[in-house]
């Protein structure tokens, strides 16, 4: 029997694992991964003559990077690896992948999806002024780049990531004019009790915040985002919160990051036509999937934040899962214990991920507050009083429908960044359920391929 | 901030090597490993203007994701700065050129 062809979309921690199993198990699969470099986003990795050390760009974290970048150094020449291919289709078994305005269609046998996470946003009015970024741009433009989004930098929103990025930047001497955490502190006490399921996270996470009140970084939790000032030419000029008390205050500042914790990256497993579940605590649609990564469709498996947002280290456990998955699906023998103990440690990460949905909740109910004026889609300028319209006068209850009707999530994000606020805006207008609103549904291309673009035999 | 003001702060690995890229025909200074959005941002305070709005654009997701980073290079192909690195003597407009069939609604 000919060896079989395993597909690897994706080279961060999940991709790497789930490759380096394979190569152990004697494969060469192939990895097809959008970046130039291996490492994701979580680890990606500096371009070539920059000099800063591994301990200055990921922190407490620096031994995993280097282990796993060291890991993806010794599978070079065994696997076949291909950098800034993008895959924008699954269909007829065969994934599809575009290199400098070339596609071919490649046919597998087993295929991992590891396609991460972006930041998950919820609009705010104002937010398409230039100076506005997600939090996952900030910390790229600092790790990758030596850069800050600008001179006074305020950091709103909720998740893991606000802090962790705040703190990076106050660290590496930007200027920090505020941290505006939407969820409160008594919503993180109450998580305690999953959090603690990996108390050195837990620790590393406290310790971030004592450090930024420690430098004098102004930390404050329970606000609702009011307004993002700004100018058409000058972009951003400030931020207008409310605090708990009712009070109105405004941050002088020249950038934003912006983010709600992470949304899965799920238009492959969309186009592999899986199987998709409402999970009511993240108030999102995910693919089903076992503890191993399989999902509804044979020969097809998911791993990384790219499914469930378990972070770095549990990205690395299923992509591990995931090859082990796919292996014995193809007959081969796998490490029974092995997987037993990798099931375990990822039952923990779990736990910690829903401790972490609770610690810093999806504010949803935002959605329906948010003015009639503000912009949803900051990719054709469309407003929330559009949106509404389509829902409630033209009975677009439906997601997909409201798209249509008012091209919400038609932009070239696809619907990335306005999809599940614009969900929440329908569900609020027309007081239907948020799960029977429904997802927008992955369209190939994933992403925008230029016209010219020529299909060539693989 | 005015308009011409530059938008990131550069915070370290300023040894790198001096590249010149061409933005809208003037010449720019940027490093060796810059990304276009990264080396056009460093000299001033947007990338693009929405085709849809009046505002100018400076990119949002740097991870390839959003597409509000496009900007073009002469010959008219799109260009996505967050993840296009800087050569020497290449040369963008942040105006798509020769719109006769614009990217409008």
């Amino acid at each position: 029997m000919a060896e079989p062809r395993i597909i690897i979309v994706g080279a961060g921690p999940a991709g790497v694992r789930a490759a380096q199993t394979l190569v152990e198990a004697g494969l060469r699969p192939i990895i097809i991964d959008e970046s130039a470099r291996d490492g994701g986003q979580i680890y990606r990795r500096q371009p070539e003559g920059f000099t800063r050390p591994k301990s200055a760009l990921y922190g407490s974290e620096a031994p995993r990077a280097e282990a796993l970048h060291s890991s993806f150094d010794a599978l070079k020449g065994r696997v076949d690896y291909r950098p800034r291919h993008l895959a924008w289709n699954i269909a007829d078994g065969h994934l599809h992948v575009a290199c400098e305005g070339q596609t071919q269609a490649l046919a597998y046998d087993a295929l991992i999806i590891a396609a991460g996470a972006t930041d998950r946003l919820m609009p705010v009015k104002g937010w398409q002024h230039a100076g506005t970024y997600s939090l996952g741009a900030a910390q790229i433009a600092l790790k990758a780049q030596a850069s800050a989004i600008g001179r006074r930098v305020v950091f709103m929103g909720t998740g893991p990531l606000l802090h962790l990025v705040a703190s990076q930047y106050a660290k590496a001497g930007a200027g920090v004019v505020a941290v505006l955490d939407t969820s409160t502190f008594s919503a993180q006490v109450k998580a305690l009790p999953k959090l603690i399921s990996r108390p050195d996270v837990l620790l590393k996470g406290l310790k971030l915040v004592a450090g930024l009140r420690l430098s004098g970084v102004p930390v404050l939790r329970g606000v609702t985002p009011v307004e993002i000032h700004g100018d058409a030419e000058t972009g951003v000029s400030g931020v207008s919160i409310r605090l708990a008390s009712g009070a109105v205050r405004r941050f002088d500042c020249d950038a934003i990051g912006l983010g709600y914790h992470l949304r899965p990256e799920t238009q492959l497993a969309d186009l592999a036509a899986c199987d998709f579940e409402f999970d009511a605590a993240t108030r999102q649609f995910r693919p089903k999937i076992d503890i191993d990564g399989r999902v509804s469709v044979s020969g097809v498996y998911l791993a990384g934040d790219g499914v469930l947002t378990q972070g770095a280290d549990g990205a690395e456990i299923s992509g591990r899962l995931a090859a082990f998955a796919a292996l014995a699906d193809l007959g081969r023998e796998v490490p029974e214990a092995q997987i037993a103990t990798l099931r375990r440690a990822r039952a923990r990460m779990e736990r910690f991920r829903e401790g972490l949905v609770e610690a810093f909740p999806w504010p949803h109910r935002l959605a329906a507050d948010i003015p009639d004026e503000a912009i949803i889609c900051r990719c054709e300028g469309i407003t929330a009083h559009d949106l509404r319209q389509v829902a409630t006068l033209k009975g677009a209850e439906e997601l997909n429908r409201a798209k249509a009707l008012s091209r919400v999530g038609m932009g070239r994000c696809q619907g990335r960044y306005c999809g599940h606020a614009a969900a929440e805006i329908v569900s609020a207008a027309t007081g239907q359920p948020i799960e029977s609103v429904g997802r927008l549904r992955g369209q190939a291309p994933v992403k925008p391929l230029a016209l010219s673009t020529r299909k060539v035999s693989p | 901030m005015d308009a011409a003001s530059p938008r990131f702060v550069r915070l370290g690995e300023h040894e790198r090597p001096a590249v010149t890229i061409f933005v809208d025909g003037a010449a720019v200074s940027a490093l060796a490993g810059d990304t276009l959005l990264v080396a056009v941002l460093t000299h001033q305070g947007r990338l693009r203007r929405s085709e849809f709005g009046p505002e100018a654009r400076a990119g949002f997701c740097l991870m390839a994701a959003c597409q509000d980073c496009w900007v073009w290079s002469e010959a008219g192909e799109r260009l996505r700065a967050c993840d296009t690195p800087v050569k020497s003597g290449l040369s963008v407009l942040t105006e798509q050129p020769d719109a006769s069939w614009p990217n409008r609604a």
